[in-house]
């Protein structure tokens, strides 16, 4: 029961510490006696609980955005720092038990770096360039640089005050906030995928997109080996002089491995376009630019002062328009797609609870105002108030009902637990897969996941006869 | 299925054609190998298969290429996609996607199957390639054979019913190399597919040809015929065939098994003869001299795994030493160790008395060279002088002592010639060369068999006993046999980082079944390795 109920071990409600706690205190068939009496909400736990995430029941991308996005309205609509520590904590608390180990996950340490960048340059300027916030505790003054008259609205140095600070620090906090939130999402949904759910029409940019993220992992592969190859020469490998000299090779490696890939691309089938009837070509064409034309007029409109009235209906038609052709365009490429994600129940209830998150805090923002924006003038310290922080807490969801990452197990921290039961627990049931689990980081000897020997090939023959249907 | 008509191509910037008088079918169910030179032709007559040349390629094709009564010059490679699917030399540079799943399902997107019948695909050539376990793997973390099997199985869910792949198995070490072979098999057997390759290892794939394309040389007409016909007039050949011409059998046996059961006769004639040595031995090294490359100890660790672990390897000068093992076991990581490029974890790496990472570059050129795997990383200028002048810049040698040893190693290559246009071989003498101006003791090759034909390696062979026999250490990481047999007195295997053998070549290699020569394979329990010693003994004994 222990090995079963271990991939929650890391969540409050997991089981494990329980079990673990009878086997301290000597009770040691707890195991055995316990297994037949598990009940109804045994089974429904079970249920429910997050799967290890495998292709099929991966979460859709969009989901994560959603949430993400969910969380950063929600920051975006309060000043008040424990909320927004809150809020910050939650995403990087999510972050951390549900990411994987692929490149994009890692950004998000880079997200919380600028995020801290943010903060401290929000800083710097209140400091130097004064602040309009009245207060009354000088910190300290500095000398103040006399400007000439046109410049009058600028300070440049001068009396710095805790309420200043106090007031930048809030600001800077929510927009760091913002950052972290756009960075939890971008370390956990697939780009790829993403994309991948994107409408036919814009498949080119996906493709691009994709082809552009295999190739930087090379790029820098190369500067590497070149650098090294200078070395060989007897040459400097280090300093900016080894760095420039290698990149006209490596530009031209690249040049070639692109040339490589779309002569690969080409032959397998890349571009195929169906033929669509003329008629259908050219009402997409003007359905995109008409549309086009309609979202600019509208936008215009609506920026403008004097459109209030038509702006709204064009810009809604443009919109409609250009989807329209986006659709219609689709129809050109005769592509379909390989085992799109799908949007389930557990992409509802993630995106649901970022949606949850900003529709509460944008209600809270009507009912404790001040409580969400403490004033800087007069210093107070700023209190949690309850119903916020509670409507905040339920952007956790994800980290409970989103499925685990299967390679967790390689990763230090809080996961590390969760990682390794996963791990059991695939080997427990067998069909659940986690392939690759603990061991995709293990560069030697990586032939030994090479798969079944050629005898278990053969027990499987592809019965279909190769030619077959080349219908389409 | 596949039909040339007269076919000849000629690109815009080239004197002559580079393909003429190429007139054959290859018939539906066959397996068909190309064999000849390097720039002779193979890559483009591929080409022209797929729809590649001239489509994408530049060029002008006369003459007609029908592939399952589909005209090439009328559809583009896009529209031949269905039938043939094509690999090429380098499998990294043909995904299009991250994961093996998405990459085995990218082409049937493109074609626009139906989602049911990808997914049924999928599974299918999951399991047909041995793939299943790896499904969800970022393609950039597996094998060089089991890429080489995606890359295969890419191609094969949009049910090609020509498979077309230029070199297969010359990235692979010898294990991964049969993996990909026999998969290409159950193709032909089980599938019916017809496939088509080129490479340069026969001694790999000719025993599976069922039709053999000779291209003696440029601008010559391809002759076809028979595996074993064929290989009795080709200028290229793997060494049991070379046996076969040596003692006389008709036909030629073209795989282990054959020439194994002719060779009771020859292992009878050899048997009373001293165990070979002599002219086809390579020379003994100097054991007392001390050794100018040491390592005691060494593990090195990349990221988290220790990619070497307690490696001890000492080379003596005129020693030839072949680092052997399968992919991603150490070796490459193991020479780059001795011209640091890693610092040790623990465990000392020494050169002559140098410690590698702490040396000025300029200085541990004296000490060591270092061939890297792609030749063409050491090479920046635009003309075979101009490099040969910085060589003997970077090198504080006399000018010109850089463009004689590229005479001597590469006769008749222009001053003017650009690196980018010489061929494999002559790219890697140059990189040598360059290497070798500043004579550094010990020598370090990495795979530099790789995509070389047999006469190119010949010469290589010949080169580098020269340079033992002047009393340079040479290192070579290999997972060419026969190259090992040839040229190492001792060979090294690496496993996961350790050493798991190491002795003189006759002992370590005859006992490996991956890693015995053919020759060795014919006539064990008898020591002999290469037809050259066979040749010797039996000149000897008459």
């Amino acid at each position: 029961m222990s090995t079963d109920d271990s991939p929650m071990s890391d969540l409050p409600h997991g089981e494990a510490p329980a079990a673990a706690r009878e086997r301290a205190l000597g009770r040691g068939g707890a195991e055995r006696a316990t297994a037949p009496r598990e009940g109804r909400p045994a089974r429904v736990w079970r249920a429910a609980r997050a799967p290890v995430a495998t292709r099929a029941d991966a979460l859709h991308a969009g989901a994560w955005w959603v949430w993400a996005l969910g969380l950063a309205v929600a920051a975006s609509r309060t000043t008040n720092p424990l909320l927004l520590a809150l809020l910050v904590a939650v995403a990087g608390y999510v972050v951390a038990v549900r990411r994987t180990q692929a490149p994009w996950a890692r950004s998000y340490g880079a997200f919380v770096k600028i995020a801290l960048v943010v903060i401290g340059i929000r800083l710097v300027f209140a400091v130097f360039l004064g602040s309009p916030i009245p207060g009354t505790h000088t910190l300290f003054t500095l000398p103040e640089v006399p400007l000439p008259e046109w410049a009058k609205g600028v300070r440049l140095g001068g009396r710095v005050t805790a309420e200043g600070l106090v007031f930048a620090l809030y600001d800077g906090l929510k927009l760091a906030a913002l950052l972290i939130c756009v960075g939890a999402a971008n370390a956990l949904a697939n780009p790829a995928r993403l994309l991948k759910s994107l409408p036919g029409a814009l498949y080119e940019a996906g493709v691009a997109v994709v082809v552009a993220m295999t190739f930087a992992p090379h790029l820098v592969a190369d500067v590497q080996r070149l650098r090294a190859a200078r070395r060989l020469r007897g040459r400097a490998d280090r300093g900016l002089r080894a760095l420039l000299q290698v990149g006209l090779p490596v530009l031209e490696g690249a040049l070639e491995r692109s040339v490589a890939l779309a002569a690969a691309m080409d032959a397998r089938g890349y571009g195929r376009t169906a033929r669509v009837p003329r008629a259908v070509r050219h009402t997409t064409t003007a359905l995109s630019v008409g549309g086009l034309l309609g979202v600019c007029a509208g936008t215009y409109g609506l920026l403008a002062a004097e459109g209030a009235g038509y702006a709204l209906p064009v810009l809604l038609a443009g919109l409609a328009a250009a989807l329209g052709g986006l659709w219609l365009g689709g129809r050109r490429s005769a592509r379909s797609r390989y085992r799109p994600d799908r949007w389930g129940a557990r992409a509802w209830l993630v995106s649901g609870s970022g949606v949850a998150v900003a529709g509460l805090m944008i209600w809270a923002g009507s009912y404790a105002p001040t409580a969400l924006h403490p004033p800087a003038v007069p210093l107070t310290a700023p209190t949690l108030p309850l119903w916020p922080a509670a409507s905040v807490l339920l952007g956790l969801l994800p980290a409970l009902v989103a499925p685990v990452p299967p390679d967790a197990a390689a990763r230090p921290g809080p996961a590390r637990r969760s990682g390794a039961a996963v791990r059991s627990d695939a080997a427990g049931r067998g069909p659940v897969s986690a392939p690759g689990g603990g061991r995709r980081r293990t560069a030697a000897g990586p032939r030994d996941a090479a798969g079944p020997p050629p005898a278990s090939r053969a027990a499987h023959p592809s019965t279909e006869p190769p030619a077959k249907e080349s219908e389409r | 299925m596949i039909r040339f008509d007269q076919v000849s191509v000629t690109y815009d910037d080239d004197a002559g054609p580079a393909l003429t008088g190429v007139d054959l079918t290859v018939d539906e169910g066959e397996l068909c190998l190309l064999v000849g030179p390097s720039g002779v032709g193979k890559s483009t007559l591929l080409g022209t298969v797929s729809g590649l040349v001239p489509h994408f390629s530049g060029g002008t094709l006369h003459g007609t290429v029908t592939v399952a009564g589909r005209d090439t010059r009328t559809h583009r490679p896009r529209e031949l996609a269905d039938v043939v699917g094509t690999v090429g030399q380098d499998p990294l540079a043909h995904f299009v996607t991250d994961t093996v799943e998405d990459e085995l399902a990218y082409g049937m997107e493109s074609l626009g199957l139906p989602p049911d019948t990808m997914r049924r695909r999928v599974e299918e050539t999951l399991d047909l390639l041995g793939l299943a376990a790896l499904r969800e793997r970022p393609i950039a973390t597996l094998s060089g054979g089991q890429q080489q099997r995606v890359a295969i199985g890419s191609v094969l869910t949009a049910h090609p019913r020509v498979l077309v792949l230029d070199e297969p198995t010359s990235a692979l070490d010898p294990a991964a190399a049969e993996e990909v072979l026999a998969v290409l098999q159950r193709l032909v057997h089980d599938l019916g597919t017809t496939v088509l390759l080129a490479e340069h290892r026969l001694e790999r794939v000719v025993q599976y040809a069922d039709q053999v394309i000779v291209l003696p040389a440029p601008g010559e007409a391809p002759l076809v015929g028979e595996p074993a016909a064929m290989m009795a007039a080709s200028p290229v050949h793997p060494p049991v065939v070379a046996l076969g011409r040596l003692a006389g059998w008709s036909p030629l046996p073209l795989s282990v098994r054959d020439a194994r059961r002719r060779a009771k006769t020859l292992r009878d004639r050899l048997a009373p003869e001293p165990a070979p040595d002599g002219a086809a031995e390579p020379a003994a090294p100097d054991a007392v001299a001390p050794p100018v490359g040491r390592a005691e100890g060494l593990t090195v660790r990349r990221g988290r795994t220790d990619a070497l672990r307690g490696v001890d390897l000492a080379v003596r000068p005129g020693e030839s030493v072949a680092l052997m093992g399968r992919n991603g076991a150490g070796k490459s990581t193991l020479l780059s160790a001795f011209v640091g490029l890693h610092e040790p974890a623990t465990g000392t790496v020494r050169v002559g008395d140098a410690v590698p990472h702490r040396t000025r570059p300029a200085d541990l050129l004296r000490r060591v060279g270092l061939v890297p795997q792609e030749p063409r990383d050491l090479l920046y200028a635009d003309t075979v002088a101009a490099e040969c002048e910085a060589a003997d810049r970077d090198a504080d040698a006399p000018r010109g002592t850089c463009r004689a040893l590229v005479t001597r190693l590469l006769p008749g290559v222009a001053d003017a010639t650009h690196p980018r246009d010489l061929s494999e071989g002559q790219r890697l003498a140059l990189a040598l060369a360059v290497i070798l101006t500043a004579s550094p003791p010990l020598i370090l090759l990495d795979e530099p068999t790789r995509g070389l034909d047999y006469a190119a390696k010949a010469r290589l062979v010949e080169v580098l006993r020269a340079l033992a026999a002047d009393g340079h250490a040479i290192v070579l990481a290999t997972h060419d046999v026969e190259l090992a047999a040839e040229l190492a007195h001792r060979v090294v295997i690496l496993a996961d980082g350790e050493v798991v053998a190491d002795g003189p070549t006759a002992e370590v290699v005859v006992s490996s079944p991956a890693f015995a020569p053919q020759v060795a394979k014919v006539l064990a329990p008898l020591p002999y390795l290469t037809v050259p010693q066979v040749a010797h003994a039996l000149g000897a004994g008459a």
